[in-house]
């Protein structure tokens, strides 16, 4: 076991009922967890959703997690997503501001570079949808600050283990460190 | 119990009838109800399902809760408690906690305003569900009357199935109202979520647990209430008798083993036997069987057991490795896991180690001034568990020193007939959870054993004593304090009396230094206990000789009705042994 600190993704399928988000935030906040971000949304079956978390702490704060997370009637399913081979994604929506002229030029090249999309334009500044592992958002929020961000949002990490063909190491455009 | 009972009943039925019918279908006796204008009509319906559920009327909500508790920690059955909508079902919340962190199998349903009104901040709207969401297993709000059929099987379910604990119904009054027909009364449970039977633990487990006991030298059994909620005591006993591992006991596992038995070293903890902390402090194999490392009885968790190698058996997965990290966790029923190693184990090589834990107990038993010509607490409850060894007798208690007492000086000798709020601490418990245990065994003995702090927390269920024919008896060990502030303020706070005293404030012990001798008593004694319990149509009486001692016991046990016997005692004895909270073994106070 290791206790150093990390950052782990947990994934949770917890039925669709009223309350279960509140329960779960409830009960990761009444007993001290680092809870890093948060993100929900309707599965495939509409009866289910799925959680996915993103805990900080180590080893033993990782398994009362998970353990604690079971533990609710309404958790059907946890999978610690971060030990396995997986895909990560966040997605933000910032608003820069970007005079015509050079500024707006500099910042759409960035934006393609970052595989990002421009996907509103206003007189003084434009609005950029981007979305990748989080050292990828968090790299272009730091190429955006000195442009001056006026506003920002995130989703909150979303993950999925991947599937278990082949030779996963090279997975195409989505292997490990490349996106 | 029964469960519930399978088919449609075509006949039209209203939400509260179905909520009363499924009661009935689940087995349920008793209830513990009172009612408000947003109840009504499952009382209503109750009075149509006459004399198939009692309905028992408490004089406060957190009494009906507790009682619904004594009826559950008793029989090992589901126990039932309804309130009204907003105060009343907050009422319920101390109740309710408790139940969680001692495990009790109660369902408690509540009126909750029409759902139209919900979230208007109606007259006696609180959002219960929200309340309770850390403190039940599980909690409903009940939006459908075609829903009702199903979560009350559900609850009935989670109450008392893998873990037990608390589940709450809230029940808005339109949906009592609302009426269903082609109701099948047995539907499907929907929880994809829940494991309801515990994993077999597999016999490569077992063999491994049961090569750890061979090697070991020194041994100990740790066990807990997992083993009387498990139904697993015969299996303990049979697992000690065959191993000879001595084995100590939670405050939660009294009754699991008799205290007689030669290998029982009593209860650890804070104010456990000394012989049992030196023995957990000793070994080199600690056999932890249902129970969480509660801090009371670890102190320093750290220092606890530092040097064993720890086996932990518990039905909660999230109890492994939470407080105190075990080298084998095991996932499971201890009865089932007991019963396979019964059949697997041998008995290690630990004479030396037997011997020395009966040393340790010849030389450090539980003792009190025998001398003391008044009636010493210790004195009081010895006597109670003298009188009592052969009877059908249930003890409960309050919170505080005359609790640790009673866990000290009276013989458990069965499960189930020690009730005590153990994880939450809550004053008040004894009066009403004496109430649901004599209402599910109305032949039995039923004592409350309580202090005068905690007994007025919940005094007015000596109405519902007298009211509904629970011939409770209360023995009070009325010391005038709350005694066991008062010995934290002599142990660590300069004697400082802070709020300890129960008289009125003109008293000099009511506030200041305090100077008085060990055996002081507190005299201008308020209140009137006897004339209390008189006004209330029990019987009652009031003693300070030690002569007078067992015959009043005696009367108070042969009185037809309920019965206070109020016993004058001092106030400045303590309960040791005492480990001070998150300290050591190594500096435990015995006198």
């Amino acid at each position: 076991m290791s206790n150093t600190v990390q950052r782990h993704v947990l994934s949770a399928l917890v039925q669709n009922v009223p309350g279960v988000l509140a329960h779960i935030s409830g009960m990761l906040a009444s007993r001290g967890y680092n809870i890093d971000s948060l993100a929900v949304g309707e599965t495939e079956d509409n009866h289910l959703s799925r959680m996915t978390f993103v805990v900080v702490g180590d080893d033993s704060v990782l398994e009362q997690v998970g353990k604690q997370l079971e533990k609710i009637v309404t958790v059907v399913q946890v999978v610690d997503v971060s030990s396995r081979d997986f895909v990560e994604r966040d997605l933000l929506l910032m608003k820069v501001k970007a005079p015509a002229g050079n500024t707006r030029s500099e910042i759409r090249e960035l934006v393609d570079i970052f595989r990002g999309k421009i996907v509103d334009v206003g007189p003084q500044e434009i609005t950029v949808e981007i979305s990748g592992r989080e050292n990828k958002v968090q790299a272009f929020i730091e190429r955006m600050r000195p442009y001056g961000i006026t506003e920002l949002v995130r989703t909150g990490r979303i993950a999925m283990v991947r599937s278990k063909t082949e030779h996963n190491a090279s997975g195409g455009t989505e292997a490990r460190g490349a996106s | 119990m029964s469960t519930a009972r399978a088919g449609t009943d075509p006949q039209l039925m209203t939400g509260a009838d179905i909520l009363v019918k499924s009661l009935v279908d689940h087995g349920v006796e008793v209830l513990f109800a009172y009612p408000g204008g947003c109840s009504m009509p499952m009382h209503q319906a109750l009075t149509r399902f006459g004399t198939s559920l009692r309905t028992i009327l408490p004089r406060h909500e957190q009494g009906g809760a507790f009682a619904a508790q004594g009826y559950a920690r008793s029989t090992g059955k589901v126990g039932v408690v309804m309130a009204t909508s907003g105060p009343g079902a907050t009422n319920l919340v101390t109740a309710i906690a408790d139940a969680k962190l001692d495990s009790v199998p109660i369902v408690c349903i509540t009126g909750q305003v029409p759902t139209k009104a919900i979230g208007s901040d109606a007259f006696q709207e609180t959002p219960m569900v929200e309340v309770c969401r850390g403190i039940t297993k599980h909690h409903y709000l009940v939006t459908k009357v075609s829903d009702l059929p199903r979560i009350m099987k559900e609850a009935f379910h989670l109450a008392q199935s893998g873990r037990p604990g608390p589940v709450l119904i809230d029940m808005p009054k339109d949906v009592q109202l609302g009426n269903l027909n082609e109701i099948d009364m047995d539907p499907a449970m929907n929880l994809p979520g829940y494991e309801s039977v515990a994993p077999v633990v597999p016999s490569e487990t077992i063999r491994q647990i049961a090569a750890a006991i061979k090697l070991a030298r020194r041994p100990v059994i740790y066990a807990g209430g997992g083993i009387i909620l498990g139904e697993a005591s015969e299996e303990l006993q049979q697992f000690v008798n065959k191993t000879g591992i001595p084995v100590t006991t939670t405050v939660m596992g009294i009754g699991a083993i008799p205290p007689e038995h030669e290998r029982s070293m009593d209860w650890l903890g804070m104010h456990g036997a000394a012989y049992a902390n030196y023995a957990v402090r000793d070994c080199d194999l600690l056999i932890a069987l249902g129970v969480r490392f509660d801090d009371r009885v670890t102190g320093k968790v750290e220092a606890f057991a530092k040097d064993a190698k720890i086996i932990h058996i518990d039905i909660d997965g999230s109890e492994l490795n939470k407080n105190k990290t075990a080298h084998i966790p095991v996932r499971g029923d201890v009865k089932q896991a007991l019963t396979e190693l019964n059949k697997v184990i041998e008995q290690p090589e630990i004479k030396d180690w037997q011997d020395h834990c009966e040393q340790l107990k010849a030389k450090h038993p539980l003792s009190y001034d025998q001398e003391f010509d008044g009636i010493l607490q210790q004195h009081a409850i010895k006597v109670l568990s003298d009188v009592t060894a052969d009877m059908d007798t249930y003890i409960t208690v309050g919170v505080g020193q005359h609790q640790m007492w009673a866990a000290q000086f009276y013989k458990f000798r069965r499960p189930r007939t020690w009730l005590s709020s153990s994880g939450l601490g809550t004053m008040g418990f004894g009066l009403p959870a004496a109430m649901g245990v004599q209402a599910a065994n109305p032949n039995s003995l039923v004592i409350d054993i309580d202090g005068d702090g905690s007994f007025q927390m919940n005094v007015q269920e000596l109405a519902t004593c007298f009211c509904e024919d629970l011939p409770v008896k209360v023995l009070l060990l009325n010391n005038q304090h709350l005694g066991m502030v008062v010995q934290w303020e002599d142990r660590f706070m300069g004697r400082n009396r802070a709020h300890t005293y129960l008289g009125p404030i003109h008293h000099e012990e009511a506030a200041g230094p305090s100077n008085a001798d060990r055996f002081s008593y507190a005299e201008n004694r308020y209140p009137d206990f006897v004339k209390i319990a008189q006004g209330y149509g029990c019987g009652a009486a009031t003693i300070r000789d030690k002569c007078d001692l067992e015959p009043a016991i005696r009367e108070m046990i042969a009185h037809k009705g309920p019965y206070l016997l109020d016993v004058q005692v001092p106030y400045q004895e303590h309960v040791l042994p005492m480990i001070p909270g998150g300290m050591t073994v190594d500096d435990m106070i015995l006198e």
